[in-house]
């Protein structure tokens, strides 16, 4: 019953931000002053003869709420979100692209990260201001701090020479092409050899972080106290006990993060040419392609929202107590 | 910080209670020097930022060298793209980091602190509806709004401070809210309404000098993250114009620094932001630990923060907060 009440509940949570993103989504590129039309009739080359012919194409001779609605339906009854101002594709076309390329790019960063985060952080709880426990607490708050474009050019400098050409020249390579399936997917894989490996450590020091402080709260409970009296081996208290209860943290975070990371991989994204949803932000920003950007910032809002729903149901899953 | 000086000695104490079983006082000064580490890396930034560009040796927008010349006793750390003196540069435009940094923390502050002041005092409906509006910004993914107002209506510094400040103070308002009801049901915060003190003077006299130190906390930790934003926005082109530690990498970044080997022009900022970085989230996790142990909201840090410019966000979900959402 109360876990009904409380899907229900969450689900409703996340339309209402759906919905609530898509507004602020419209609001910021129709209502506001400097808007994409008005900044592209600013040409002064521009006749009044084509500004009306604009205004009218862009339907800004209707009211803002006739606007919204056309857009509303357009969005969810065709899936449209306009054509780029560079290419007049679809944006939905080229969205959809760079989001099958960024994806894998972020499960395998997130994995790596996680791997190595949940062993760095185990054994510097278990060792606590031992000699792992300093390297690798120092190191997560180092890598923590430090720019995500900036480990990425050091990687580039230091790696640089192993680098895919393409990469190189700072260009994007159609790696996407004919080719047989398995070397498609050999020549992805070494694409993503040096991105995700940044992407890795611009996350893992975070993930450090939480496993270390969330296992040195469990190691410190009563049971983990019975489990030493019972004499049971270290390595069994740590892992079946202490572990087991630490994970509830940390598999929400990373559920929650997810969203984020998908975001956050913009810088990523540009600085190793992927041609993912960041590159299509940045190449949007270079290029005041607005529809562009508009779509970009609703598909990244929806998956943030899209894992938060999915960290809230893996929170319950994992500890019911919460709906009460 | 003469004041701050005994609370982080008696904090970093209580920091290490969970493990209570060494010496307390020794535990004290094997936490202390993290936080005097901190304060010292985040003095001499200031330092740069206010004397940086009358200490400057060259110019820091004029070519005074040829091309990515590599570190000489001429240029200490060599020259840019454009011949400009990297060392200059590194000074110059700390001030822009600093600037941004500290206003766009002080805007989370007053919002965040606002927000989350009323929020926990009031109670009820006010509370609810707040903190509904928190939970919607704290799903915006925050640097993708950054880009996008930014990019809208075209970079500038105030807007820049304004943009990250404003999509920043959603962990204060938590926080401080958390904190606010907690207080609010002290005894003698309730003796003092019994006595008839107005809300006013109960906030003010009360409630407020009590949060105060944890909002000090979390704004100093807001300041490694502004800093964080700004540099992001000045790589994707629409950061504050002029001379910055974000500029120079893009800079870099543009004109392939890395592949010609010219580490000198891009590793300086980059190491400047991540000490900047280091040296607020040392200085805003001591100040934190210092305070919180009584009241219960430890590793603020990592639990209700966004860790990186929009990439991740360890937020509490609802329910694993310390107290339940009404």
């Amino acid at each position: 019953m109360h876990r009904t009440e409380y899907v229900l509940k969450r689900i409703a949570f996340a339309l209402m931000t759906v919905f609530v993103a898509i507004t602020i989504n419209f609001l910021l590129f129709h209502a506001l002053p400097g808007s994409a039309v008005t900044s592209a009739l600013r040409s002064p080359h521009a006749s009044p003869e084509l500004r009306a012919t604009l205004t009218h194409e862009f339907g800004l001779d209707k009211s803002l709420f006739q606007q919204y609605v056309l857009y509303l339906n357009q969005l969810f009854f065709h899936a449209n979100m306009g054509v780029s101002f560079v290419d007049s594709v679809p944006v939905t076309a080229t969205l959809r692209t760079a989001l099958g390329n960024t994806i894998p790019l972020v499960f395998v960063g997130t994995f790596v990260a996680i791997v190595v985060g949940i062993v760095t952080g185990l054994l510097s709880a278990w060792r606590r201001s031992g000699v792992v426990d300093k390297v690798s607490t120092n190191s997560a708050i180092v890598f923590y701090a430090l720019p995500t474009q900036f480990i990425g050019m050091m990687l580039i400098l230091l790696f640089g020479a192993y680098l895919p050409t393409s990469q190189m020249r700072n260009e994007v390579e159609n790696f996407f092409s004919d080719q047989s399936a398995w070397s498609n997917l050999v020549d992805i894989g070494r694409h993503m050899v040096l991105p995700a490996l940044c992407l890795a450590l611009t996350l893992f020091g975070e993930y450090t972080l939480v496993v270390r402080s969330s296992m040195l709260e469990t190691l410190g409970e009563d049971y983990v106290l019975t489990a030493r009296a019972k004499g049971l081996p270290q390595r069994r208290i740590v892992v079946a006990h202490a572990l087991r209860n630490a994970m509830l943290p940390i598999a929400t975070l990373v559920a929650l993060s997810l969203g984020y990371i998908v975001a956050g991989a913009i810088l990523v994204e540009i600085v190793f040419t992927w041609p993912g949803i960041g590159r299509a932000v940045y190449s949007a920003v270079l290029d005041r392609d607005y529809p562009m950007l508009q779509g970009a910032f609703l598909i990244l809002t929806l998956s943030v929202v899209f894992f938060n729903f999915v960290a809230d149901l893996l929170y319950f899953k994992l500890d019911p107590r919460i709906a009460q | 910080m003469k004041t701050t000086e005994p609370a982080l000695a008696e904090g970093t104490a209580l920091e290490a209670r969970p493990s209570a079983r060494g010496n307390v006082v020794v535990q004290a000064v094997k936490g202390r020097p993290s936080a005097l580490v901190g304060l010292v890396i985040v003095a001499f930034f200031v330092f740069v930022a206010v004397f940086g560009s009358v200490l400057a040796p060259y110019s820091a927008t004029q070519q005074t060298g040829p091309v990515y010349a590599p570190p000489s006793t001429e240029h200490w750390l060599g020259t840019d793209d454009s011949g400009v003196d990297v060392l200059s540069e590194l000074m110059v435009g700390g001030r822009t980091s600093m600037i941004v940094g500290f206003a766009a923390a002080f805007v989370a502050m007053i919002v965040g602190g606002g927000i989350g002041l009323i929020a926990g005092y009031a109670g009820g409906k006010t509370d609810g509806a707040l903190m509904r509006v928190t939970d919607y910004f704290l799903v915006i993914p925050d640097l993708v709004l950054m880009i996008v107002i930014v990019t809208v209506f075209g970079p500038s510094r105030l807007l820049v401070i304004l943009v990250i400040g404003l999509l920043l103070w959603t962990a204060t308002a938590r926080i401080v809210r958390s904190q606010v009801k907690s207080i609010r049901e002290r005894v003698y915060v309730r003796r003092a309404r019994s006595l008839g003190a107005s809300h006013r003077r109960i906030v003010f006299q009360h409630v407020l000098p009590q949060v105060a130190p944890l909002l000090i906390a979390t704004t100093v930790l807001a300041i490694a993250y502004a800093i964080f934003d700004e540099s992001a926005l000045a790589f994707l082109g629409v950061g504050v114009p002029g001379v910055s530690w974000g500029n120079m990498l893009e800079h870099a970044f543009e004109r392939t620094a890395m592949t010609q080997g010219a580490w000198w022009a891009f590793v300086p900022p980059g190491l400047a932001i991540g000490l900047a970085v280091i040296g607020c989230y040392l200085m805003g996790q001591a100040i934190e630990d210092a305070l919180n142990p009584r009241l219960r909201v430890a590793h603020l840090s990592i639990k209700s923060w966004r860790f990186r410019g929009g990439s991740a966000a360890p937020v509490a979900p609802e329910g694993s907060a310390q107290e339940p959402r009404p």
